[in-house]
């Protein structure tokens, strides 16, 4: 089988066996896992800047947080429908990283990882200085009518679960095919070298701003969904951890790998969940866990396995 | 040089703070000859083609390219007229495969047509002789073959104007032989400007030769005018080029 094809079968397989998984999982597991598909479309946009540009953003809380209040303000005061309020979510994510993203990417290298971090420390303190309409780190309920569509209610266990495989769906196979790209194969050109990409008549700094804002609405919509499904909006999800998560997620799972991303997530959720079961130092445990895979598995998961057996992981 | 230019420059100047690299450079290249660019260590020579490409910024001075004025033109921009560069220290995609090395270099012009881009890629490889290691990681290839990599990433673009700076630094004698053979087989659609050590390369393959010594022009002309100038001599050639 050929490399493309054997990308397909994988991608392919993945949203088979999550699809699959539902019925056979009990609800608990069920629930996780929808969350895992939510925050992996978060690790995906991240994986756009991080693993495939070589850009690396301390700031992507702010995209996700844009892409969360930008849903839930609008339905819960603006009374917007669903899927205008979802759109427009996206929307307000790209808007900001164009900005954001025109300004930060005048540096590159530390600088550049300093004003994302800062970009986003603003945000999170514009999430706190309107507290009166986010209601600060409190946070909201994301009012009932703004969580369904169809008729369908996206609050139940089934709704919750097939509404993530959807939109996980969509981008982990939108991701793979961008990468096959020419507008892909660019971003790898930049992260690999960026002053040959520039000699070989590529416009670099525009590549980069389009990878910039392409994460940040993927990161956005990552949000959105998440206010979407779990009905809960709070500025904790614009605070710094929501920015270094993405950068673990993606390390462990493989930095420029399609499928990094999600076994990421999944690796973290599962290490803390069943090492929370011994201890109350679970957080330790997961440190020691994140410290040997960077020693042993610098590739991550699936960087690992795409450099020792299937090096045609996309 | 009585023939048609296809780049001049005038005036050209970079200052780096306070210490001229190069200075006042009135230079004009005949289009579809190979000229070699010559002259000792720290004579500007680099920082000479990187203010052509547009790598380094110019103090002043201008550029044409084509009778355009692109003295203001980002890199990119210049190479997209149909310039192409290789660097004096080997600059390729390391992580990535040769074959998507030139496919990225050939893409800029193609990446719209599959069929064309893929031939073109498959073209400039066979042409110097790296199909056989089109899967390969290109940081696996030998240092000789990375510097033919590069080369061929400026193939796959078709350059009107091709500009290499030391080319054959650290190459075997059969690859120099190769690579003679190859720019040589370039020259007529393709000007060549070659930044080069190698004088039996700048001798053998050279149309025209220019000599640049502590960032000005010390002469210009065929190799027999350059080879019989005193002042070259004296800066530069020495006894060499006899011996």
């Amino acid at each position: 089988m050929t490399a493309h094809g054997k990308s397909w079968v994988l991608h392919g397989g993945v949203l088979a066996l999550l699809f699959a998984l539902f019925f056979v999982l009990p609800t608990y597991h069920s629930g996780q896992l929808s969350r895992i598909m939510v925050l992996a479309i978060y690790a995906m946009g991240f994986n756009i800047l991080f693993g495939y540009t070589g850009l690396l953003s301390l700031g992507h809380a702010m995209f996700f947080a844009a892409g969360m209040y930008g849903f839930g303000l609008t339905v819960n005061l603006a009374g917007f429908p669903m899927p205008v309020a979802f759109l427009f979510a996206i929307l307000v994510a790209a808007a900001l990283a164009l900005v954001a993203g025109g300004l930060a990417l005048r540096t590159a290298g530390v600088s550049f990882m300093i004003v994302t971090l800062m970009f986003a420390q603003a945000a999170y303190l514009v999430v706190l200085y309107f507290g009166e309409y986010t209601r600060g780190d409190e946070g909201f309920v994301v009012a009932r009518e703004g969580r369904m569509i169809a008729g369908i209610d996206l609050s139940t266990d089934a709704g919750r679960y097939f509404c993530a495989w959807v939109l996980f769906g969509v981008c982990f196979l939108a991701l793979a095919k961008l990468i096959k790209l020419p507008f892909g194969k660019r971003l790898i050109a930049i992260r690999e070298n960026e002053e040959r990409a520039r000699m070989l008549g590529y416009d670099t700094s525009r590549y980069k701003l389009m990878a910039f804002v392409t994460s940040g609405a993927v990161s956005g919509m990552a949000g959105a969904t998440y206010g979407l499904l779990f009905g809960y909006v709070g500025a904790s999800f614009a605070a710094v951890p929501y920015s270094i998560f993405p950068l673990l997620w993606v390390l462990l799972g493989g930095a420029g790998t399609t499928i990094g991303p999600l076994i990421g997530v999944f690796f973290m959720f599962y290490l803390i969940d069943i090492s929370s079961g011994y201890t109350n130092a679970y957080m330790l445990i997961a440190g020691l866990v994140l410290v040997l895979l960077t020693l042993f598995a610098p590739q991550g998961l699936a960087g690992s396995l795409r450099q020792k057996v299937m090096p045609w992981l996309p | 040089m009585a023939a048609v230019s296809i780049l001049e420059t005038k005036g050209l100047t970079k200052i780096y703070g306070g210490l001229a690299a190069n200075e006042d450079v009135d230079f004009v290249l005949a289009r579809g000859k190979i000229t070699a660019l010559i002259g000792p260590n720290g004579a500007g020579k680099s920082t000479f083609v990187g203010m052509l490409s547009g790598r380094i910024e110019a103090t002043r001075g201008q550029v044409f390219f084509e009778g355009r004025d692109i003295s203001h033109l980002p890199a990119h921009k210049r190479i997209q007229l149909g310039l192409a560069y290789t660097f004096q220290i080997t600059s390729v995609f390391p992580g990535l495969s040769v074959y998507d090395n030139v496919g990225l270099a050939a893409g800029r012009l193609l990446a719209g047509k599959p069929n064309l881009h893929a031939a073109k890629a498959a073209e400039v490889l066979a042409r110097v002789g790296l199909t056989d290691r089109a899967d390969q990681i290109a940081s696996d290839l030998s240092y000789g073959h990375q510097r033919v990599l590069e080369i061929a990433m400026g193939l796959a673009q078709d350059p009107k104007l091709f500009i290499l700076d030391e080319p054959t630094q650290g190459l075997a004698e059969s690859e120099i032989a190769d690579f003679m053979a190859l720019i040589q087989g370039l020259a007529g659609d393709t000007t060549i400007l070659l930044i080069e050590h190698n004088m039996r390369v700048v001798m053998e393959v050279a149309d025209y030769i220019t000599v640049l010594d502590g960032g000005r022009t010390l002469a210009s002309g065929t190799p027999e005018e350059v080879r019989a100038n005193a002042a070259v001599q004296a800066a530069y050639l020495g006894t060499g080029v006899d011996a």
